[in-house]
């Protein structure tokens, strides 16, 4: 079959992606895996961006890189410890967590399997030209999701008065 | 008769129980106050003989006395035992007035009274109570136990009343039994007393051997009372005895015992009775013993009423001891049995006596052998002697032996002058311990005479009348009277209660003269008196008795006696048969008993005062010499108490302490005990241990031990880890979710 | 034409990636990378529903723009937390942390 430049698109960025993922959790230095994170990131910004999801790709780069990354390198940073860095990363039972992480993915590609006509659904819908606008719209209609975007948002307030009582220091 | 019928059946219920009344007053309430239980006890005693006066001198009026329906006779239903299939009547209680109780009612009750009266001298009323008196042993002081004592003598004074006037045989025996108790206690009296001597028998001794030996003989009264009630169907006497028939059926009626009939069985068991009461051969060794009792229970029970009582029984039960039998022929079993023991008894009692030391032992076994003349003469058919005899012994021995009573004390006395003025500061114990010195040894004393003249003087009627000294002494009439019948009719009974007289006037006199006459042979005997304030109530008493020693005799003068029968009739002969059916015939005059009586008293008499009339301190006894190896003999009373602990005694006590108690009760019956405690217990551990412990207790700590170990086994999984849980956890979603949504694996 | 089973392949597998991360790793920071991994999946997941399924209606970018907003709160508050603990027992290894342990 041939080959079309979206699937060699998609092969690449699925690649960095995985690529990256892997690293992550298997790297000794925790700074090389906060870096791999974020090409992580930035691999399925990618791929966001491939789906017609700019804004979303966008959203994806300024908040997961801008800020959760840095964040967890911060982290990184307050608790480390000289030794850390050296000997082995994996707790006593990875070998059991790599068995089930392969029972899983065999069980979702079984379930994959399964369902008929999945391999035959390829986007032929018309993406629509204002879907940014109707984001926004989406999500100050109170007919349609104003309450979870309001709740996210007190959400975040909690958050972020959790977090500094927690990691403040104590006077 | 001056008092209604009624009221003479009152006045007899009520003559026992005064007494009784003082024994309960002074046991509950007075027994702190001496003067108010001898009160109470005198007092009592007095109503009680006043009234058995007055119902005597009542019976003196009643004409045909002893009559059928001629006496006082009052009877309540008691017992409902008996069945009219069988025959026998219920039992009941009554009174009996007839002509023997009257004679009974005359001398019972005054001598108790005038023993009683004794009594408060004779426990030293009146003078302090001195500190090392141990109560229980004999008194320097005031008696300790003084209310005690008279509480005794009132419970004995109603059981001997209560026999009196009883009206049947099993309230008779109630009496008996009574008597039998108050021996025992008044004996046993001092019962602290010890001696050093092992050999020789404490109180406490002497009391229970008392008890054991008249037992012997009422186990037999009461077959024969048994055996009576189921041949006669009573035991009234009235009904019994005064009745014909009654007594030719038992007369004839064949027993259990092939050759005898009922009333000889029945006669032979009853007189086992007085045997051991009365102390005859063979049962007569509990009464020398006996005199271990202070001297006014010796007084009492031994001369007065107890072994009287036995004589009264037979004296009783004369119709059927003798019924079959008709003056002149053979006479009936126990008429046989009466003569061969009583006259034997007399003889052999007699002979001991003669070689006794202790004044007390001396008077024992002259009773034992004045009884024996009961007996006999009541044995060949001598009915109103029996009973003459009866009431003249109670009172001429009665006295003597209070008057021994007042020799004893008058002696300690002088010993107590002597032995404290010779080391005042001397303490009592060790004094006596070191020599202990015996008042009542005859060969100790000797010129009381002088010191003590009316103690002597009493003694003198008292002894003269017991040897039956002519004329003015009761004893000799009664006695005479004996001699007379037994002459008349059973002339080999003469010849043995012949020698027993001639016997008794010897060892009479033996012991005036040994007592009173010639010089004092101690310094207690030299500062003997009679002249202190406790020696009153006891003179007094003596008096009044050799009254009754000199007296008595006289209303029994036989009618065809020289000179002076006639001239008073002879009152006891008229009264006393009143009570039996057939009359028997007067007795014609013979000179030969008389003779030989006079002979006999006079005689001994002479030999006894001439025999021991110089002797000495230190000096053996004149009789030794003479009788030889005899004496020995006769001293030791024939080895009779050797013979019957070696024969009854110790086997008796090897049965009781080993066959009975270790054996038996300790082997046996406590072994098998011990082996069903511990079988009990033996099971009981085996339920513990292999049942309780392991199935019970085991089932719960297997319940909690298998909680924990499950726990303890599972708890594992809480590592703390939260990767784990959550490894787990996403396995478990994994695998549900695979079943769930993959087709294939359902 | 890429199918839609293409990227669900994908996500599944950045899924079990991210998954043995949290499971395997030592280091509580570590965890916290390979659950943000998960929520990424999860992320491409929604978007290509949207995409392949039905793009006219906003849904599926909106849920997954809230499942931005609660991941990047929960790594907030979850770093918060690791620094708290480094501060108390002076260590992030997950391992040590088991005071719950029987």
């Amino acid at each position: 079959m041939t080959v079309t430049v979206d699937q060699i698109l998609f092969l690449l960025s699925a690649l960095v992606t995985l690529g990256a993922a892997i690293i992550v959790v298997t790297a000794r230095n925790l700074v090389h895996a906060a870096l791999a994170l974020i090409a992580t990131f930035f691999g399925v910004a990618i791929l966001f961006v491939l789906l017609q999801a700019g804004f979303l790709a966008t959203v994806q780069v300024v908040l997961y890189i801008g800020a959760i990354a840095i964040l967890i390198i911060f982290a990184i940073m307050l608790t480390r410890r000289v030794m850390q860095d050296s000997g082995p990363q994996t707790n006593q039972q990875w070998w059991l967590a790599a068995l089930l992480s392969l029972a899983l993915f065999a069980a979702l590609w079984a379930v994959f399997q399964q369902v008929p006509g999945l391999q035959n659904v390829t986007g032929t819908q018309v993406i629509p030209n204002d879907s940014l606008q109707r984001l926004g719209f989406g999500f100050v209609d109170p007919n349609q999701y104003m309450l979870p975007f309001e709740l996210a948002s007190v959400l975040l307030l909690i958050a972020l008065v959790g977090s500094i009582v927690i990691a403040g220091e104590k006077q | 008769m001056f008092l209604t019928p009624l009221v003479a059946q009152q006045l007899t219920w009520l003559i026992p129980l005064p007494p009784l009344l003082s024994f309960a007053l002074i046991v509950l309430f007075t027994n702190r106050s001496k003067l108010l239980s001898h009160t109470l006890a005198i007092g009592l005693m007095a109503v009680s003989w006043v009234i058995s006066w007055v119902v005597f001198f009542n019976t003196l009026t009643i004409t045909n006395f002893g009559g059928l329906a001629a006496v006082i006779q009052n009877a309540v239903p008691w017992l409902p035992f008996g069945s009219a299939a069988v025959g026998t009547q219920p039992l009941s209680m009554g009174v009996l007035v007839d002509p023997l109780t009257g004679l009974m009612l005359f001398f019972v009750p005054l001598a108790c009274l005038l023993i009683f009266i004794y009594s408060v001298g004779y426990s030293n009323f009146g003078l302090p109570r001195e500190a090392h008196d141990v109560p229980g042993t004999p008194p320097h002081g005031v008696e300790p136990l003084y209310s005690r004592f008279f509480a005794y003598l009132s419970l004995f004074a109603f059981g001997m009343l209560l026999l009196v006037v009883a009206d049947n045989l099993l309230l008779l025996f109630v009496g008996w039994e009574i008597m039998g108790l108050c021996s025992y206690l008044l004996i046993g009296f001092w019962y602290a007393r010890n001696y050093a001597d092992p050999k020789q028998i404490t109180p406490r001794q002497a009391a229970v051997k008392a008890f054991m030996t008249t037992r012997v003989g009422d186990m037999f009264m009461m077959l024969g009372i048994v055996y009576l009630y189921s041949q006669a169907g009573t035991l009234s006497f009235r009904d019994i005895l005064y009745n014909r028939d009654v007594l030719a059926h038992l007369a004839s009626a064949p027993s259990i015992i092939v050759g005898l009939t009922v009333s000889h069985v029945v006669g032979l068991l009853l007189f086992a009775g007085t045997v051991g009461k009365s102390a005859q051969f063979p049962l007569h060794v509990w009464l020398p013993d006996a005199m271990e009792g202070p001297t006014p229970v010796s007084a009492m029970i031994h001369a007065a009423t107890m072994v009287s009582a036995g004589v009264y029984a037979m004296i009783r039960m004369f119709p059927l001891l003798s019924a079959g039998w008709v003056p002149g022929g053979a006479l009936t079993p126990p008429m046989l049995a009466m003569a061969i023991i009583g006259s034997f008894t007399a003889l052999f009692a007699a002979t001991i006596a003669m070689t006794q030391s202790d004044i007390k032992k001396v008077l024992a076994y002259s009773t034992i052998s004045q009884l024996g003349f009961m007996i006999a003469s009541l044995g060949i058919g001598a009915y109103v002697a029996a009973a003459f005899h009866l009431v003249t012994h109670a009172f001429f021995k009665a006295l003597l032996f209070l008057g021994s009573g007042s020799v004893i004390h008058g002696v300690e006395h002088g010993h107590h002058e002597t032995e404290h003025s010779a080391a005042p500061a001397a303490e009592h114990g060790a004094e006596h311990a070191a020599a202990p010195f015996d008042p009542q040894n005859m060969f100790n004393m000797g010129g009381l005479a002088k010191r003590m003249p009316l103690t002597y003087w009493t003694f003198v009627i008292g002894g003269f009348a017991l040897a039956g000294f002519p004329l003015v002494t009761a004893g000799f009439w009664s006695k005479d009277e004996i001699l007379a019948e037994s002459f008349a009719h059973a002339p080999a009974v003469f010849i043995v209660l012949g020698l027993a007289a001639l016997m008794t006037a010897f060892y009479t006199m033996r012991q005036i003269s040994l007592t009173f006459l010639g010089q004092p042979r101690s310094p207690a005997v030299e500062h003997a008196t009679e002249h202190e304030p406790i020696f009153r109530p006891m003179l007094l008493a003596l008096v009044v008795l050799s009254f009754f020693a000199v007296a008595a005799g006289w209303v029994g003068i036989p009618e065809h006696f020289p000179v002076i029968g006639g001239l008073v009739p002879n009152w006891i002969e008229s009264y006393s048969v009143g009570g039996l059916l057939e009359r028997p015939e007067a007795l014609a005059f013979s000179y030969w008993p008389l003779l030989t009586s006079l002979v006999v008293a006079l005689g001994g008499l002479l030999l006894g005062w001439w025999v021991y009339r110089g002797y000495q301190l230190g000096q053996a006894d004149p009789l030794e010499a003479p009788l030889g190896p005899l004496y020995t003999l006769l001293r030791n009373k024939y080895y009779f108490d050797e013979l019957y602990d070696f024969l009854f005694v110790r086997p008796v006590y090897w049965i009781a302490e080993t066959f009975v108690s270790v054996w038996i009760d300790k082997g046996v019956i406590d072994g098998t005990l011990h082996l069903i405690g511990r079988a009990a217990l033996r099971l009981g551990d085996i339920f513990r241990n292999d049942f309780d412990l392991p199935v019970v207790n085991g089932f719960g700590d297997l319940v909690g031990k298998s909680v924990n170990r499950f726990g303890r086994t599972f708890r594992v999984i809480q590592t703390g880890k939260v990767q784990q849980y959550l490894l787990v956890l996403m396995a478990i979603i994994v695998v549900l979710g695979a079943v769930l949504l993959l087709p294939g694996l359902r | 034409m890429v199918p839609l089973s293409w990227y669900l392949v994908l996500a599944a597998a950045l899924f079990c990636v991210g998954l043995y991360g949290v499971l395997a790793r030592k280091n509580a920071v570590a965890i916290l990378m390979g659950i943000e991994l998960m929520l990424n999946a999860v992320n491409i997941n929604l978007v290509s529903f949207w995409h392949y399924l039905n793009p006219q209606v906003m849904a599926g970018q909106m849920f997954t723009i809230i499942v931005l907003t609660v991941a990047a709160s929960e790594a907030a508050v979850g770093l918060a937390l690791i620094i708290s603990i480094y501060r108390r027992r002076n260590s992030v290894i997950a391992e040590d942390m088991d005071l719950m342990k029987w």
